[in-house]
């Protein structure tokens, strides 16, 4: 792909750093209580440990059983108990009663908290509330970092995006700037930070305080830029449907902390198989950015050349068969396992997708992301939840309506919202509540909504109520402004050209051609402007909260032109894996190399899930 | 009032240390910042290890599934063998020898490999610890830091105060008494960003002040009251919660907050009863409508739940018999409970509640929506000939005409995915208005009856010609075609 790109990208810095300090770090806190320990690990936080340590790094730390967080009475008979967790609440006021409980039967044992990647004071409170304050120690494993890929850093905090943007809650907001002044430690100093959102301007007081507190580093950067964004300022991005390879195995299949299970519909056989899905597997990395339509013909390619490899066992002597097997054999098996593996999961992909009409839910996001036909949208929509066909991607499908149209017609609202709860009940009053909230679902203003015929043809927008905010007391969502956006940023090629999926013109190949992603158009405007200049109009249709700064004192001087080209990519809320392909393809269009830092890796699902009501 | 003094002064001396005092542990937690900032600075150090088998270890989780030393597999084992645990004494004995007090020097700690070569480096934190630690271990009284009074004594500013805090330093609230000291805490905070010092903030607010004047000096402070709303959620204080709302006005999100108990009620009977009591609730009209048919579902779900269970149960009703229900029906949407009616109560008459038309007509369902769930319920049960009848209406002259407010291109795709023959949808291919897509339609359903005549109508020899390759040579299809193709009758376009 992309034969036009430049060849003087300059090397990713090494990450791998950032997987050592978090397992010393926390090595160092289990030997904080010495002595044979039970270990208690919230849920979520087994994956990212799996991925920096093991059972016998744990072992070797004196951990005897390992437990996960489940809020039941525990079973241990060990009488130091340490627990691993997120600073929640809830996890804390069990933990206290299994404290109050051992303190009953006149149980005594050793607890420890290891907060990860803070602790709360809320969380602290509890413990003083609970009476159990001072006989639990408590520690912090700031532990924020995780490098899921060579270009891929997670933070591993998907509840940033609930807590942040719908509760308002801006607990995690120092944590972003701890994780930003690492990176800023370890491969800075920064020369230039920009960035838009209302999170991610405090993100970057939070970082900047920070590196005054500390002392100053004087090493040579590696990492030269910084771009800090917020997922409230493009949600249209993240609702789209998935057609790069990457996104689309996500999508359906779930990836999980970089590992992804295939079931037995992939792997032909009655086993799951869990596997890492990274640049190390050669087959994926080639295919990863790809639009789907692209990944069949590259795969049968690939096995006929295997298949070529393996052929020329045919008419060797037996030195030559010795070298074959122990040179090329190996690899050759390797690669068969990847191969098959891959065409398995596009397999499993073609047959789920035609099963659902893909088709045509891929049309209708296009026709609304082009303001087009909107009306038989709608219709579309409407028989979709007429149908119960998918609770998840009913909510996706309305969002996306509203966010397009600068919010949803009153009647409309009304209507689709009566219909959505007659097919998925009616407890869904909560969910929808979140989702005005949070600004992914509004309706619009009687006096300004546009007329049929307007929406229609999609053009007129309303740009003077642009920028206000529209109601800060109740909610914290803005107007979206999508279309006058779509306009001023190109973010909608012209639907008369044939786009050519194979030789990608532009980052609108992540969509089949249809639609440019907000948040990487904003990144590539940026850096080519060196700033936001010129672009008042697209930052006050996006309520404004830009800023470009520069780093460190001096820092400018003493960065290489390599590390200007290495440019840090910060998504406050999360980011998609169809987000990261595009900005893989811009980094070789314009000779960058992006790192994506992100809270979560995210998709339509886990960010419509995230604002579900109907759960307790 | 001399009584209420000597309980304040009570409170004061006992509260002089458990004060709100968030950490105790000043010393530690600077520790661990000064390990990280020299951890930070090893960097050279670290990377000159880069060739040990640790890092192997980081790596070889990758390839090849679930490894065997993950830590998920072996949560998963302890959980297993907890199964059996369970059935052992509930307090198992108390093994003599695990109170350990020595701390084990393994060899293999990496954090001692690390200790030996950060001496060098001239940094002293880490040697301390182990004795600090055991000793805390035995009396954590007696390692109350010292340097904590001096927190007492200093005099921090509000807004130092807040700074303190953003680092995670130990400070005192207790002395900010005055309703405005307490406010340009709070205000502070809120500058700094920081959700966990605003919440800290709160917390303190909430313990000092009473709730009116906590709840009217957090309207003009957006942020704050967002975090409290936060805050108040999460630790479950609903009553508060809806106090602080209906203070603010807030009548909607009270009455949604209420509404949302009714999720952790698992009784159908008391759960209906709690939506009943919603109904009063301060909704917006729209959303009242919603409440209420909320509640006249559940209602009646109970009612037909407990019918059929019986009739089940009984053996008597064949529907039951022949196709045993999966679930429940209650707390099922509206839309599942028309199916599920449309399904096991199809010809009852209307004036019982589980009768599909009943529903209709109590929750103004459309017409379309009606249609297609009858429609897919119906045909589920392979009852064509009530599919049929859905769609026949008379006009006015008593001929019957097939109508559907539904396209007919839909009603195929409804049809074909409960598995109709090709009998039965042909009838309705036939009815797609649109040529093209009727052919279409017609090759993916092998109706081709359906292809011929339309090819026929169409007067299109050379597609007609194109289809005999595709149907079944020597079938009554072919025949048909053959038999088209030889008559002089029709005059082909092509």
């Amino acid at each position: 792909m992309a034969q036009s790109a430049r060849t003087d990208c300059p090397e990713l810095p090494d990450f791998s750093l950032l997987k050592r300090l978090a397992r010393d770090q926390l090595i160092y806190l289990l030997e904080q209580l010495p002595g044979k320990k039970d270990l208690f690990i919230e849920a979520d936080l087994m994956s990212p440990l799996d991925r920096i340590a093991n059972v016998s790094t744990l072992k070797q730390h004196e951990v005897d059983k390992l437990y996960k967080v489940e809020h039941k009475p525990v079973v241990s008979t060990s009488d130091q108990l340490c627990f691993l967790i997120r600073p929640r609440i809830q996890t804390v006021k069990w933990i206290c009663d299994v404290a109050n409980a051992d303190k009953a039967v006149g149980r005594f044992r050793r607890y420890k908290i290891i907060f990860t990647p803070r602790k709360f004071y809320a969380c602290e409170a509890v413990l003083e509330e609970q009476g159990i304050f001072g006989e639990v120690t408590t520690d912090e494993w700031s532990f924020s970092l995780l490098p899921l890929d060579d270009d891929v850093i997670s933070m591993e905090l998907p509840e940033f995006f609930r807590d942040n943007f719908l509760a308002g809650d801006q607990r995690w907001v120092r944590t972003a700037g701890s994780a930003l002044h690492l990176l800023h430690s370890l491969y800075g100093p920064f020369s230039k930070l920009y960035g838009i959102g209302r999170c991610s301007k405090m993100a970057y007081e939070s970082w900047r305080e920070q590196v005054e507190e500390g002392e100053q580093t004087t090493r040579q950067a590696e990492i030269g830029k910084v771009f800090l964004i917020d997922r409230d300022v493009d949600f249209v991005t993240p609702l789209c449907s998935q057609v790069v390879y990457e996104g689309l195995v996500d999508d359906i299949f779930r990836i999980k902390c970089g590992c992804v299970e295939f079931g037995p519909d992939v792997t032909s056989s009655d086993k799951s198989l869990k596997v890492m899905l990274n640049s190390q597997d050669k087959v994926f990395s080639e295919i990863r950015n790809e639009h789907f339509s692209n990944v069949f013909g590259f795969l049968s390619q690939k096995a006929r050349n295997l298949q070529g490899a393996y052929d020329k066992r045919r008419g060797m002597d037996i030195k030559q068969m010795k070298t074959f097997v122990s040179e090329e054999l190996k690899g050759l098996k390797q690669e068969h396992r990847l191969l098959s593996m891959h065409i398995g999961a596009s397999e499993s992909i073609m047959k789920k997708k035609t099963k659902q009409d893909f088709q045509e839910l891929l049309k209708t996001e296009h026709s609304l992301l082009e303001g087009f036909e909107i009306r038989e949208s709608i219709s579309f929509l409407e028989e979709h939840i007429s149908r119960q066909v998918s609770m998840m991607e009913s909510l996706r499908l309305l969002c996306l309506l509203s966010i397009t149209e600068n919010g949803l017609l009153p009647k409309d609202y009304r209507s689709l919202k009566a219909q959505y709860l007659q097919s998925y009940g009616a407890d869904h009053l909560l969910t929808f509540s979140n989702l005005r909230q949070a600004g992914l679902l509004a309706e619009q203003p009687a006096g300004e909504a546009l007329s049929a015929m307007e929406s229609k043809v999609g053009k007129l927008v309303n740009d003077k109520a642009a920028g206000k905010l529209s109601d800060a007391f109740s909610s914290l969502g803005r107007k979206s402004n999508f279309r006058a956006l779509s306009r001023k940023l190109n973010l909608v090629p012209k639907s008369d050209e044939e786009y050519d999926l194979r030789v990608p013109r532009d980052m609108a190949y992540i969509f089949s051609g249809a639609y440019v992603p907000l948040s990487c158009r904003l990144v590539e405007q940026v850096l080519e402007r060196d700033g936001w200049s010129g672009m008042e109009e697209v930052t006050r249709l996006l309520n404004g909260h830009e800023f470009a700064v520069t780093g460190g004192s001096g820092a400018e001087a003493r960065t290489q032109s390599d590390a200007q080209r290495i440019v840090l990519v910060m998504f406050l809320g999360g980011c998609t894996f169809s987000e990261i392909s595009a900005l893989r393809f811009l980094g070789r269009e314009k000779g960058y190399k992006f790192i994506v830092v992100t809270t979560a890796i995210t998709n339509s699902s886990r960010l419509i899930e995230s604002l579900l009501g109907n759960q307790i | 009032m001399m009584k209420s003094k000597a309980d304040e002064e009570d409170y004061w001396n006992s509260s002089k240390f458990k004060a709100f005092t968030f950490d105790d542990e000043d010393d530690e937690f600077s520790r661990l910042k000064e390990s990280k900032r020299a951890v930070n600075s090893m960097r050279n150090l670290v990377e000159e290890d880069e060739g040990d088998d640790d890092e192997e270890e980081v790596e070889k989780v990758s390839w090849s599934g679930e490894p065997v030393g993950s830590i998920s597999w072996s949560v998963s084992e302890t959980a297993a063998s907890n199964q059996k645990a369970d059935r052992e004494p509930a307090f198992p004995k108390v093994s003599t020898d695990s109170v350990t007090m020595s701390r084990s020097h393994s060899g293999y700690s990496l954090s001692s490999l690390f200790k030996g070569k950060t001496k060098a480096a001239n940094f002293q934190s880490f040697s301390d610890s182990p004795s600090d630690s055991s000793l805390r271990l035995y009396a954590p009284e007696l390692r109350k830091p010292k340097s904590e009074y001096k927190d007492y004594v200093s005099n921090w500013s509000p807004e130092e105060t807040v700074q303190r805090m953003q680092q995670g330093k130990v400070v005192s609230l207790e002395k900010f008494r005055s309703l405005q000291d307490k406010l340009l805490l709070l205000d502070f905070a809120v500058r700094g960003h920081d959700g966990n010092v605003i919440t800290a903030i709160l917390i303190y607010l909430k313990r000092t002040l009473s709730k009116e004047v906590l709840f009217r000096e957090l309207e003009s402070r957006q942020t704050a009251l967002r975090h409290l709303i936060h805050y108040l959620t999460e630790t479950r204080d609903q009553r508060l919660l809806l106090e602080l709302l209906r203070a603010l006005g807030r009548m909607e999100d009270v009455a949604l907050l209420q509404y949302k108990e009714h999720l952790s009620i698992a009784d159908e009977n008391k759960r209906r009863d709690f939506l009943k009591t919603c109904l009063n609730l301060p909704f917006s009209p729209e959303d009242s409508a919603h409440i209420q048919d909320h509640y006249t579902l559940l209602e009646r779900q109970v009612i037909i739940e407990t019918t059929d269970r019986h009739a089940e149960r009984g053996g008597k009703v064949e529907v039951f018999q022949k196709f045993p229900r999966r679930a429940s029906i209650l707390n099922m949407p509206m839309i599942t409970t028309l199916y599920y009616c449309c399904f096991y109560h199809y010809t009852e008459p209307e004036g019982t509640f589980s009768c599909p038309l009943n529903i209709r007509q109590t929750f103004k369902i459309s017409e379309k929506q009606y249609f297609v769930t009858a429609l897919a319920a119906r045909a589920k049960l392979k009852a064509w000939s009530d599919v049929d009848a859905l769609f026949t209406s008379r006009n006015w002259l008593g001929f019957t005409r097939k109508k559907s407010p539904l396209g007919f291109q839909r009603v195929v795709d409804i049809l074909q995915k409960n598995s109709a023959p090709t009998e039965v949808l042909q009838n309705y291919v036939a009815l797609v208005d649109d040529a093209e897509l009727r052919i279409s339609l017609a090759q993916k359903h092998k109706c081709h009856d359906i292809v011929i005549n339309t090819y026929r109508d169409l007067k299109d020899r050379q597609q007609l010609l194109g289809y005999r390759v595709k149907v079944k040579r020597g079938s009554a299809e072919e025949r048909k075609i053959d038999e088209l193709l030889n008559n002089s009758q029709i005059r082909w376009k092509n």
